[in-house]
């Protein structure tokens, strides 16, 4: 090597290292800079790509009760709330990319929003001392907070809605019994949140005697669906069960009109929203799960109008505030601010950490006083996580389609606990046991919960 | 001798059996077909002119398809909107032609390929930054567009056909016929084919590459559009869609990069063999069998024609 080329390549290596020393020192500037202004609260989000559909109401309900919080109370307990939007693209790997970027900015919690994304970092929740919140998704045997203290899950797992839109089923046949000799048709995402009732759902089939037929549903042919609903039009299963997310719902809804399967019917776990069903010719009548209000006719959603929305500080349009999904992301955030507000109750400090936040989900306990205290009395059932129990397993009601909008039609229903927890103890105990060195729990149970 | 019997037989009992559900199915592969031939269409269009794989065709698809509701939805009448669309393509063409193809010629094929990966990815940037991530509605109605079903009742049972889908039909079926006509009967056609021969000869004759590889993105541009409208008029205009349009790799194996009769042949095949396979096959595994089956049909015929149904048997001198 000429000494001419000794040289630059000297100030090269010099200049990266300072550019290195630099930028290390802005990261963690940042780092003490979020820790100082407030919690850290990351929210992975889709608001591109095929989900992009069912990821950005989520989203901007999320982002917007706790920016709420901020702009009305100045935070939870007089802290702030610093949020960070990653986006994900529903992707499993950028969601883990999503995680390693945010693991050092010491997050009270993360929320997936996949549950690709969710079980991988089920082992690492306890290590990195971050509670994940999977609300309503990813693995239902996570509800059990005596193997699973790190995960939380609330308010229904995926086995429990199963359990709902089955006895709502038999509710229509006049008993579950009357399940016996009929056919249940699925039609289901063919991913990790699709697969996961199915094993309940077999053992569900041998015990009420009815048939199980599967359709499952690539994920690059979500908007290619027709081979499925001629299969169900030949098959003609008296019900169809439907695990759908993204581009897959609407599909699913024309594809099912279109061989005119009888909308009342066709049975829907809680994602499917508004824009995937309005101006669809034949939809009305179809049904779906679910457990909170929709609309804007609540202090809190009031609140968000007020202090977010009409401030241009939402990033949705102000007619999808208070749509299904939209509310689904209050919801979401409704037990993140709990969390850590619990958090600082229990352990008397404003600034929490992971820690704390996951005591404080430990000791959620919304009743009737607290959702009205919060702004949202009649908006959703009451919800009490333990130690033991990370979900809840609440009742919720069906919905349904009128051709404009939904319509409450049931009672709250139950999941049906005495199929559900055998198979959910089972499966947690099978989990603990095929991760060799599954830690066993050690952090200590508050009193309250 | 079950799975025998459930493999080999039980099928073409069940055709038997259930008429109308064969005829549905055929029907059902054939739209499938014709648009899968739409998108193998666009990308043979570009491979002929230019050698290049385009990889991008398929967000091409999303990207005309949201540009032409993303304008109604900013109040510009459907039609217009539709012209708009079509500038917009136009505009496209010329762009990827400026700014990439020009400066990147006599670039080994790999380096042009690589290219377009470039291309979707600005495509998909720049389609989220002005129309947003989320689903849109095809304005079926507003470009008079059929909406509802025809049904028949026949062979013991009914057969049902989306109007849309027959709009599909006979869209595809016009356009074809105006691509045949303008690449065989015009100047520019002619021109084309030259060029898809033999650059260096066409240039000899005073033919400008630059200018027949604008037309060839823009005519692959209007391609999209249309597959866009009636896909999104099925569905809706998200995202998702260009994963579909991967669809069309097992149509070009089969058909040939340089064959547009083979796009079209090959789109209904794989079309038509994969909604078969689907129905009367997939239930032996479970089902799900439709998203590798037409991969397998394409490898299929690759092992006795490996230059594809319609594509050219290049025989080299060494």
């Amino acid at each position: 090597m000429t000494k001419r080329k000794t040289g630059t390549a000297r100030r090269a290596l010099a200049a990266a290292a300072l550019f290195g020393a630099a930028a290390l020192g802005l990261a963690s500037t940042a780092r003490e800079a979020a820790a100082q202004e407030g919690v850290y609260v990351p929210l992975f989000t889709y608001r591109t790509g095929p989900f992009a559909g069912s990821g950005i109401p989520i989203a901007d309900g999320m982002r917007d009760y706790l920016t709420m919080l901020n702009e009305r109370d100045g935070g939870i307990g007089g802290v702030k709330i610093v949020l960070d939007e990653c986006e994900t693209g529903y992707d499993t790997k950028k969601g883990l990319e999503c995680y390693d970027a945010v693991k050092g900015k010491k997050p009270v919690i993360v929320n997936p929003w996949s549950t690709g994304i969710t079980l991988p970092l089920i082992p690492k929740a306890s290590v990195d001392k971050i509670p994940i919140l999977s609300m309503a998704y990813g693995l239902s045997a996570s509800a059990r907070g005596d193997i699973f203290p790190w995960v939380f899950n609330p308010p229904d797992t995926y086995w429990d809605g199963l359990g709902i839109i089955l006895r709502y089923i038999g509710q229509q046949e006049g008993g579950i019994e009357k399940l016996k000799g009929k056919k249940i048709g699925y039609i289901y995402f063919d991913g990790g949140f699709g697969k996961e009732p199915i094993p309940l759902f077999e053992q569900m089939a041998k015990d009420f005697g009815f048939e199980l037929k599967l359709y499952p549903v690539a994920p690059g042919d979500m908007q290619n669906q027709s081979s499925q609903w001629l299969s169900v039009r030949r098959d003609r299963p008296e019900y169809m069960v439907m695990y759908g997310w993204g581009a897959m719902n609407p599909t699913a809804i024309k594809e099912a009109a279109k061989i005119n399967y009888p909308m009342e019917k066709f049975v829907s776990i809680w994602w499917p929203g508004e824009d995937d069903i309005r101006g669809t010719d034949g939809a009305k009548g179809f049904k779906m799960i679910n457990w909170h209000g929709i609309g804007t006719d609540f202090p809190a959603l009031k609140d968000i109008q007020k202090h977010v929305v009409d401030k241009g500080l939402s990033k949705a349009n102000k007619d999808k505030v208070g749509e299904l999904l939209y509310n689904r992301g209050v919801y979401n955030s409704l037990l993140i601010a709990e969390g850590i507000a619990q958090a600082q109750k229990i352990t008397g400090k404003k600034m929490v950490d992971g820690a704390d936040v996951r005591r404080g989900l430990e000791n959620i306990n919304l009743d009737e006083a607290r959702l009205k205290e919060l702004g949202l009395a009649g908006f959703t059932g009451t919800l009490k996580l333990t130690c033991d129990n990370h979900n809840g397993h609440r009742s919720a009601f069906i919905q349904q389609w009128d051709g404009a909008k939904w319509v409450k039609i049931s009672d709250p229903i139950e999941p049906m606990a005495d199929k559900v927890k055998p198979a959910l103890d089972a499966a947690a105990q099978d989990y603990a046991e095929k991760n060799a060195g599954w830690p066993k729990r050690t952090e200590p149970c508050d009193k309250a919960s | 001798m079950n799975l025998l019997y459930a493999l080999f037989v039980d099928p073409w009992v069940q055709m038997g059996q259930a008429p109308d559900l064969l005829v549905q199915t055929l029907w059902e592969g054939l739209v499938s077909g014709v648009l899968y031939a739409l998108i193998a269409l666009g990308f043979v269009l570009i491979f002929k002119a230019s050698g290049v794989f385009n990889f991008a065709q398929g967000i091409m698809v999303v990207f005309a398809a949201l540009t032409l509701v993303g304008f109604y939805e900013m109040g510009v009448p459907a039609f217009l909107a539709l012209a708009l669309a079509v500038g917009v393509m136009f505009l496209l063409a010329v762009t990827v032609e400026r700014v990439v193809l020009r400066p990147l010629v006599n670039q080994p094929d790999i380096i042009l390929f690589m290219a377009t990966f470039g291309i979707t990815y600005v495509l998909i940037g720049l389609g989220e930054l002005i129309f947003g991530g989320n689903p849109k509605r095809m304005i079926t109605e507003q470009l008079y567009l059929p909406k509802g079903a025809v049904e028949f009742k026949i062979l013991g049972g009914f057969v049902s056909l989306q109007k849309i889908d027959i709009a599909a039909a006979i869209i595809a079926a016009i356009m074809i016929a105006v691509l045949a006509f303008f690449f065989q009967k015009t100047r520019i056609g002619r021109a084309l084919r030259a060029v898809a021969d033999s650059h260096k000869a066409a240039l000899s004759v005073g033919i400008s590459l630059n200018q027949i590889w604008a037309i060839v993105w823009f005519t692959a541009g209007i391609v999209a559009l249309v597959t866009g409208i009636m896909w999104g008029a099925r569905s809706e205009v998200s995202f998702a869609l260009q994963v579909i349009a991967l669809k069309a790799l097992p149509v070009l194996i089969l058909g040939g990069f340089t064959s547009v009769p083979g796009a079209i042949v090959g789109g209904l095949i794989i079309g038509i063999g994969e909604k078969l396979g689907e129905f009367y096959w997939g239930p032996l595994v479970g089902g799900g069998i439709e998203s590798w089956l037409a991969y397998f049909i394409a490898l299929a015929f690759l092992l006795f024609r490996p230059q594809g149904l319609f594509g050219e048997k290049i025989i080299e001198r060494i």
